[in-house]
């Protein structure tokens, strides 16, 4: 992989930041981030494993044990919203769901096409901004159906029928939603690695994120920066050092 | 705040304040939608046994796996306050008069799959050749899987549609629904339809059933227990 050596196979030690591991990379996400990714990660996967076991017929005739998959999914409902909670304490967070929050005209053209790599995304693209949308969208719609199904007994059999229509279907979608979700990142082992270690190289940034990777040029060791980046990147460095 | 270069319309608050409205909605009005989806969506063969709220049945079992039985070795016994124990086999289940019904099936979870054919032998015709005691409150079922238990009072079991169903759908019982014997007390919750029945045993007192130790109603009319409005089952 191009970004941990220079082009010439030798290391110019990097100016601004000393660990040699991480020349030619952008940080992506810092600890807590990756940390709340995990986390809900794992319960959604959880929460459908469980619910699989609970609703597929097929499956919950062959498993069996209701009352402990009941157990496990309303537990893992009840978790899922402190992860996201939590996060809201760190600040690299808060500038995400920020950034996240907001589409750009770049973000809609990206989103409709043609020719995606041609057109520069910020830190996450338009699709990425939508699906995090949906996501917070389905984890609030369920998270409150799921709480009317699990405290039936405190609601009329017209919201309780209601809500369990919603919990249903909304499922469904949730599923296809998470395996696309997977199947992206299934396909890119570098954002993976962005997820896991937090750090991207610099191309991998400069391909799929141009306009945030060419701000972070000033986190690279100049060897790393294109030719026409070095003026800005090098003055940039002086600063710091 | 305008983090970098992320400028533009709240796209993201405003999906899922959308979601949010439109969950409403759908709770608000879901009770009926759902109707519709299972009439339409159920019609398609073979959907309703891969996605829950197609309108089919969804499977509910108390412990790990399927209950085991064999034909040759299974036996339903009547027991208890009897004047004459009975251990039937399925071959002489078979030669009793078998009654036909087809009733709604309704979940005390809100589920109802419409006219479902049942047949077997009617509950009052089996404690009649057992010269079940009159005088006794109660029949208790126990199931093979050796955990469900329910009852019901004498009256009740000497209803007309209370059945001890051997076919379903005019196959016989499949696994899932309780094979190869199962009660289907149809004007009740589908808690007290009792699967893998091995065990009727005539008795002086009514004791709560396996969801019944769990609040539910005892007397489980479809529509008159549990809190529930549905249709009667009739």
């Amino acid at each position: 992989m191009p970004g941990s050596a220079g082009p010439m196979g030798e290391r110019i030690p990097p100016l601004s930041r000393p660990d040699a591991s991480t020349s030619g990379q952008i940080k992506r996400f810092t600890a807590d981030q990756r940390w709340t990714h995990r986390a809900v990660a794992f319960l959604v996967i959880v929460l459908i494993i469980t619910a699989i076991c609970l609703y597929v017929p097929m499956v919950s005739a062959a498993v069996g044990q209701r009352q402990l998959f009941r157990q496990l999914h309303i537990l893992a409902g009840f978790a899922l919203p402190v992860p996201i909670l939590v996060s809201l304490l760190f600040a690299p967070s808060r500038r995400d769901y920020s950034r996240l929050n907001r589409m750009s005209s770049t973000d809609w053209r990206w989103l409709r096409g043609p020719n995606r790599p041609a057109i520069p995304a910020e830190k996450f693209n338009g699709g990425q901004k939508l699906y995090s949308a949906v996501s917070l969208g389905w984890i609030l719609v369920m998270f409150a159906t799921g709480l009317m199904l699990a405290y039936n007994t405190f609601f009329a059999d017209q919201w309780r029928a209601g809500a369990s229509f919603v919990h249903d279907w909304l499922a469904l979608a949730v599923v296809v939603l998470v395996a696309g979700h997977m199947y992206k990142a299934w396909e890119d082992p570098e954002a993976r690695r962005g997820l896991r270690t937090g750090w991207v190289s610099h191309a991998w940034a400069q391909r799929h994120h141009a306009t945030w990777a060419q701000r972070h040029q000033h986190d690279l060791s100049p060897n790393q920066s294109d030719p026409q980046m070095r003026q800005t990147s090098d003055a940039k460095n002086a600063d710091t050092e | 705040m305008d983090p970098e270069g992320d400028t533009g319309a709240p796209v993201g608050r405003r999906i899922v304040l959308g979601m949010l409205a439109l969950g409403a909605l759908g709770v608000a009005v879901g009770r009926q939608a759902s109707t519709v989806v299972a009439n339409s969506i159920g019609a398609i063969p073979g959907v309703s046994s891969v996605l829950p709220g197609a309108g089919g049945f969804q499977i509910y079992s108390v412990v790990s796996g399927q209950p085991q039985w064999h034909p040759d070795t299974y036996r339903l016994s009547v027991s208890g306050r009897v004047g004459k124990p009975l251990s039937l086999s399925l071959p002489e289940l078979a030669t009793l008069p078998q009654t036909h019904m087809t009733k709604d099936f309704q979940c005390v979870t809100g589920w109802r799959v419409r006219d479902v054919p049942w047949s077997g032998v009617l509950l009052s015709d089996l404690l009649t050749k057992a010269q079940a005691d009159r005088t006794a409150a109660a029949v208790h079922f126990s199931s093979f899987d050796g955990v469900y238990t329910e009852s019901l009072t004498m009256s009740q079991a000497h209803r007309s549609d209370m059945l001890i169903a051997t076919h379903m759908y005019g196959q016989p019982i499949p696994q899932e629904h309780g094979a190869p014997v199962r009660l289907v007390a149809a004007a009740m919750y589908g808690y007290k339809s009792i699967k893998w029945l091995s065990g009727i045993t005539v008795a002086s007192t009514v004791i709560p059933g396996y969801w019944e130790d769990d609040g539910y109603d005892v007397d489980a009319w479809v529509g008159r227990s549990n809190g529930r409005t549905d249709p009667p089952v009739v």
